[in-house]
Parts: structure tokens; C-alpha cells; sequence
């Protein structure tokens, strides 16, 4: 006679405690899937939270004011010279059309908040506008202008309440923007200073450019350095070198370089570069050689791998029909791997433009208004910029900063993605 | 024709063409030589001359440090105090702190990706987590500083406790974050290098899958995941901008992730930043701290990569 069995009582009575067992491995299993989207959460905080708080960045708020040109405000004679409009007096001319503006505001202090609305650098704006139009002089003309930081957070922010409380606009001030937002005389634009200008002690008129240029600079140096050095080092290892103690301890070292701090790169640059050899502070061309000897030992590594995938049947078909060794490398070998050497070093170089520390130990944290024209100019880089102004107490810089930060992870998945493109391109399957 | 001198001429030049070569490569792998030697030259050069002006065991083991240059000879406090062990604890501290939060994370996201996600998920995932450390540090030392510190601040303030706006827990945080992909690549590797004949032995006894992980194959992956976390440990401590934006300056002595502290490589930026004399005690006591720096991580690094490598081909 048979006994019938149903499954559950047999997994009680054969196997004890396989219920709680079961359940344990669904909670380990669910472990390992909450570490993985904790990881990818932190991921998409920081990304969403760099793009809400940097688009800001990318936007001004311009106030639409009617400016007259006219010679006598402007304190010049009728036949003018280049020389007496970059110095005529631009400040009566906006004063004259704020005013007119708000014709209802007097008093000193009142009067200083009404020209406080505009942005520091207008005067600039409008000389180099009269320089470059001079036939606007003598007529009355509606410029869009940008306006005062504080302004444009509390524009950007909308006028609200919240906004009201957080602003450090005067009670004058609120009042003006609501007067000019009904008039229709404010709107946002998208801020081509922050694009095309260098540092500044004012937020609304800092840009990222002089920084850009300075990376340009530093990694342009940086990568002729580091992919010529290092793939030939890479080519030495792989295709010359017997094996014997001193590669050995080569390899060992270049292996142990690759995990040294930066920081200790910009030491290195320090002693070395600016006291022993003299060479100038917070110059590119220093920034570019530390930045070339940190990523050198990545860039070795990478080459050599990309040379192991070079299969050895190229290198015996070479040598067999009478090249030499220099010959087979050089005409064969090294053509194949070229492409993924080049992929290694444009990932190399992603991480040296990110690289901040080793930079800060040779002077490039140096406040510094004009973009570098040379190697040996005094030059910022976009990671230190971002350092700058993260430490910066004004409020704006912080929408500055994230927006600093969104120019430069643009830069990194630009150098990535071409990495990978390169690589599916001329990546061989043997 | 060619005849047979002229094939010798050849052939004898372009031996010497090959040799001319042969060097020139070879010198290119000698710069990483010249790197690592101009390293320790620079460090130990002017570590020296620090420690002819404060014997190294003050350097290494006194409880105070407060840099100062003295700017009149007879001044209170005119030589200042080098002593490093506030930075040693707190590195280590901050380190800790990074440490626990990546470790788990780390090694939990490793043991998914290899045992549990199929093949598209883990083609998925992977670059995911790699972006996670092609992220520049100085864009972690923002979040750090302006996001999760006044986050910390004000929660610690919520429920009565009182955090510094500088907190070590705010930079090690982050900084766990950072390495998060480090410790799963790592230990992603090194569980991937453990046979599927153990784990199918322990399938074949009873196991679920979950048994055999921690049974079998954590066990056999230990030590090399061990490495990886030493590894991990050396990244921490060399870690700059981070602790630079978002850990204190002050030396404090402590082992509260709530209290500010201060870190060898804060320590060496804030000595160096700004125009310095270069033979002051203050300047050179960077390269003294850049020398005890190099030395812990080169150690850590070297015994890490040691045990990876064994245990990356072990079972191959």
C-alpha cells in the first residue's frame, strides 16, 4: 500500500527547514539587488541634482532698457575718435535710462537699488556695442540687458513668495520687478557669457572659457606626451624586452605608479619642475607634464593589452617572409593595435581632465581672468574652476559651479563615447 | 642586381638602425623609472630637511599639529607644533567611514552581477557602475560639501544631535560612493575566478544558491577580495578633493564621524596653496607628509596587488 505524499509534506518532513532556507536565499538575493540600485541611485541623485541646480547657469535674465546715445550724456564731442568712445561715460547713459525707467524712484539710497537691478558689467557691454555700431549714436535704442545675479535667481526662482523670502533683493527691488515683468520687459535667455568668457569676481559675468582653454592646453601637452611615450614603452614591453628581473621590476612599478596618489604627481611637479628646472607657475606646460607622467603607467598598461590581442600568427607570417624584428612590429603589429592603443589613452586622458589635485600643487588655482594664449601663460583648467568656485561664499557661484560641472562631464562623455565608437569601429575579432 | 657588398652594407646599417631603435623604445619605459625615482628623490630631499628641523619621532607620533611659521623670533608657539597622528586618525577615520559604506555595497553589487543577473543585465549595469568612478573627485567634493554635509547637518540637528557642517561622516560618504566600483570590479573578477566544479559540488549536496555563495564561493574568494579592499583602502587615503572641499582644516583628535577632522592630504594642500617661502618648516612639512603618504600607500598597494593576482589565476 502506498502512501500518498502531497509535495509540501514532503519538503517538511524530508527536508527540514527548507521553507526558511528558501526564504533566506530570496533575502540575499534581494540584498545584492538593493546594492546594485542603491550604487545606480547615488548615480542618477547626483546627475539630476547637477543638471537642477547648473542649468541655471546656461540662462541669463535681461532686462529690455531704452538707452539714448546721445553725445551730450555720453560727455564726447560730436566727431568722435575709437579712443573717446571707449572712454565716454556709459555709466550717465544707463543711470539716464534707469530713471526714466522708474521715474517714480528718488532718494539716494532707492536710486542705488534701482542701478543695482542691472548687471556689473553693462557698462562694458554697452562701449563695446557703440564701438562696433557707431551709427547707433545720437538715437535711442531697446537693448536687452543682462541683469544683476541676485535678480536673475530671484526671476529664475519665480517671483514668488518662496522666492521672496530667500532673495536679497530690497523691498524697491521686488517691487521693480514686478512693475518691469508686466510691462513685459523681462525675459531669459540663453547665456552665451558663461560660454564664451574667462573668471570674474562677479557671477553674472564669469564664464568657463579661460578654463576650457587652459584644459585644451594642459591635455593637448598631456596627450602628445603620454600617447607617444606610452605606447612605445607599451611596444618596447611587449615585443623586446626579455623577461628577466629588470622587466620584472619595470612591470611591478608601473603597476604600483598607476596606484599612487595624484596628489603625490603634483609634489613630484613641484619640486621637480618648478624649483629644480624653474619653470613658471600654474603654467599649461607644467599641468600637462604631471598630468602626462600620472597617466603614462595607464597608458602603458592599456597599449600592452591592446598589443597581447595582436595574434602571434601576424608576427611569425612577418618574420617568416625576411622582416626583422623592428620591421614586424612597426609594419604589422603595432598598425593592428593602434586603435585600441589610441581608445586607452582618450580613456586616459577622460581621467586626467578630471584630475584636480596635482594641479592645485603647481599654482593653477590662481584667479585668473584672461584665457591663456600660450603654454606658458598663467592658465586655470576646468576641474579647478569648479574648485574655485565651489569655495566661492557668493550664491551664485554655486549655480556657476554645477554649471561648471555640466561643461566638464559633457567633456567626459564626449572622450568616452568617442572611445567606445573608436573601439567598436576597428575592434577585430581573430 | 644587387650585389653582395651592397646587401651587406644594408643589412649592417640596418642593424644599427635596429639597435638605435631598441634604445630609443627602451628609454620611453624608462620614464616610468625616472617617475617613480624622481618621486622618492623629491619626497625623501625635502623630507630631510624637514626633519632637520623636527626629529621625525615628534613628526610621527606627537598628538599635536599646528603648522606655524613664526614671523618674530621671540613669539609664543614660534615653532609650531608638527605632530601628525591627529591627520594619521583622521584619514583612517574618514577611510573607515568610506570603507563601510563601499564594502558592503561593493562586494553585495559584485556577488549579484556574477551569481544572480542574466547577461543583459550585467552588460547593463556594469558601465553604469564603471560611470560611477569616471566621475572627476572634485565633482564629489561639491556634493559632498554643499549637498550631503548641510543634508547631515541639518538631520543630525533634527534629531538632536549636533553635527559639524564639516563632518567626516559628509566626506567619507561620499567618498564610499566613490569607490563602490572599485571593490565590485574587483571582487566581480575574483568570484568570477572561482571554479563552477565547487559550486556544482555544493549544488550536488543540497545547497541553494545562496548557501553555496557564502559556504563555497565567498570563502574561496576571500583573500582575494581582501586585497581588493586594501586596494581600496590605499585609493581612500590618497583620496584629495573630497576631503579637501568637504573635511575640516582643524586637527582635531577624534574618533566621532560627527566631529570635523583633517587629513593628510587636506593637510598638504592647505600647506602648500598660496605663496609659501620654500625652506619654511611649514612648506616642507607637505613633502614630509606626501613621503608618509606615498610609503603607506605603496605598501598597501603593493600587498593588494599582490594577493589579486594570485588569486585572479589560482584556480585557472
Amino acid at each position: 500500500m502506498t502512501e500518498n505524499i502531497s509535495p509540501s509534506r514532503l519538503s517538511s518532513q524530508a527536508l527540514p527547514g527548507v521553507e526558511r532556507r528558501h526564504r533566506k536565499e530570496q533575502i540575499f538575493r534581494r540584498l545584492g539587488l538593493g546594492a546594485i540600485l542603491t550604487s545606480l541611485l547615488f548615480l542618477m541623485f547626483f546627475l539630476a541634482l547637477i543638471v537642477a541646480r547648473g542649468h541655471g547657469a546656461f540662462l541669463e535674465t535681461v532686462i529690455l532698457v531704452d538707452y539714448h546715445f546721445d553725445h551730450e550724456t555720453l560727455d564726447i564731442d560730436q566727431a568722435v575718435s575709437q579712443n573717446d568712445l571707449a572712454n565716454a561715460n556709459y555709466r550717465s547713459v544707463i543711470r539716464a535710462a534707469m530713471r526714466e525707467l522708474a521715474p517714480e524712484v528718488s532718494g539716494r539710497s532707492a536710486r542705488r537699488d534701482l542701478y543695482g537691478i542691472l548687471g556689473a558689467g553693462t557698462e562694458y557691454d554697452l562701449r563695446d556695442l557703440i564701438i562696433a555700431q557707431p551709427s547707433l549714436l545720437g538715437t535711442t535704442a531697446g537693448i536687452w540687458t543682462p541683469s544683476s545675479d541676485e535678480f536673475h535667481l530671484f526671476h529664475r526662482n519665480g517671483g514668488d513668495r518662496a522666492s521672496r523670502q530667500s532673495t536679497r533683493l530690497s523691498p524697491l527691488q521686488i517691487e521693480l520687478y514686478a512693475e518691469l515683468d508686466n510691462a513685459g520687459r523681462i525675459k531669459t535667455r540663453f547665456n552665451w557669457t558663461f560660454l564664451s568668457s574667462g573668471d570674474s569676481r562677479d557671477p553674472e559675468q564669469a564664464g568657463v572659457w579661460g578654463a576650457v582653454k587652459g584644459s585644451i592646453l594642459t591635455l593637448g601637452i598631456c596627450f602628445l606626451l603620454s600617447f607617444g611615450v606610452g605606447t612605445l614603452a607599451a611596444i618596447y614591453l611587449e615585443e623586446f624586452a626579455s623577461k628577466n628581473w629588470v622587466m620584472r621590476v619595470l612591470e611591478v612599478n608601473i603597476n604600483n605608479l598607476a596606484a599612487v596618489p595624484s596628489i603625490t604627481y603634483g609634489l613630484l611637479g613641484l619640486a621637480v619642475f618648478l624649483n629644480f628646472f624653474g619653470l613658471p607657475r600654474s603654467a599649461a606646460l607644467v599641468g600637462g607634464l604631471v598630468l602626462f607622467l600620472m597617466t603614462l603607467p595607464t597608458i602603458i598598461i592599456s597599449s600592452r593589452v591592446a598589443l597581447q590581442a595582436v595574434p602571434p600568427s601576424i608576427r611569425e607570417a612577418a618574420l617568416a617572409v625576411g622582416a626583422s624584428r623592428v620591421q614586424t612590429v612597426f609594419h604589422h603589429v603595432a598598425p593592428l593595435a593602434l586603435p585600441g592603443m589610441l581608445t586607452g589613452s582618450i580613456i586616459g586622458m577622460a581621467r586626467a581632465l578630471g584630475e584636480t589635485a596635482p594641479l592645485l600643487m603647481i599654482g593653477m588655482v590662481a584667479f585668473i581672468v584672461d584665457p591663456p594664449s600660450g603654454v606658458l601663460d598663467p592658465s586655470s583648467a576646468l576641474p579647478v574652476q569648479v574648485y574655485l568656485w565651489a569655495e566661492s561664499p557668493e550664491r551664485a557661484f554655486a549655480e556657476k559651479t554645477a554649471g561648471a560641472i555640466m561643461v566638464l562631464l559633457v567633456f567626459l562623455i564626449t572622450m568616452n563615447l568617442a572611445a567606445i565608437l573608436l573601439r567598436r569601429k576597428f575592434e577585430k575579432r581573430w | 642586381m644587387i650585389s653582395g657588398q651592397t646587401l651587406y652594407a644594408r643589412s649592417v646599417r640596418q642593424l644599427w638602425v635596429e639597435r638605435l631603435i631598441r634604445y630609443g623604445l627602451f628609454s620611453c619605459s624608462a620614464v616610468a623609472i625616472l617617475t617613480t625615482v624622481g618621486i622618492v628623490a623629491s619626497l625623501i630631499f625635502e623630507a630631510v630637511r624637514f626633519f632637520q628641523m623636527v626629529p621625525v619621532l615628534d613628526f610621527l607620533f606627537g598628538l599635536q599639529w599646528s603648522p606655524q611659521t613664526a614671523i618674530r623670533a621671540d613669539q609664543i608657539g614660534a615653532s609650531g607644533h608638527f605632530g601628525a597622528i591627529p591627520l594619521f586618525v583622521g584619514t583612517a577615520l574618514i577611510g573607515a567611514v568610506a570603507l563601510s559604506l563601499a564594502v558592503p555595497l561593493g562586494l553585495f553589487s559584485a556577488i549579484y552581477l556574477s551569481e544572480y543577473a542574466s547577461d543583459r543585465t550585467r552588460s547593463l549595469v556594469k558601465p553604469l557602475l564603471e560611470i560611477l568612478a569616471g566621475i572627476p573627485t572634485v565633482v564629489y567634493g561639491f556634493f559632498a560639501a554643499l549637498v550631503i554635509a548641510p543634508a547631515l547637518k541639518a538631520s543630525g540637528a533634527f534629531i538632536g544631535l549636533s553635527v559639524a557642517s564639516e563632518s567626516a561622516l559628509a566626506a567619507g560618504l561620499v567618498m564610499g560612493v566613490m569607490i563602490i566600483p572599485l571593490i565590485s570590479s574587483i571582487s566581480d573578477d575574483i568570484i568570477k575566478g572561482v571554479p563552477v566544479s565547487l559550486r556544482e559540488g555544493s549544488y550536488g549536496l543540497g545547497a541553494t544558491k545562496s548557501e553555496t555563495i557564502r559556504k563555497v564561493v565567498l570563502p574561496a574568494a576571500l583573500p582575494g577580495i581582501a586585497g581588493g579592499i586594501l586596494l581600496a583602502a590605499s585609493r581612500a587615503i590618497g583620496e584629495t578633493m573630497i576631503v579637501v572641499m568637504a573635511a575640516g582644516l582643524a586637527a582635531n583628535l577624534t574618533a566621532n564621524p560627527l566631529q570635523a577632522v583633517t587629513t593628510v592630504t587636506v593637510q598638504i594642500v592647505a600647506l602648500l596653496t598660496g605663496d609659501q617661502e620654500f625652506d619654511s618648516a611649514k612648506t616642507l612639512a607637505a613633502f614630509a607628509l606626501g613621503l608618509t603618504l606615498f610609503c603607506a600607500t605603496l605598501l598597501l598597494n603593493l600587498i593588494g596587488l599582490h594577493i589579486v593576482e594570485r588569486f585572479r589565476e589560482q584556480y585557472d
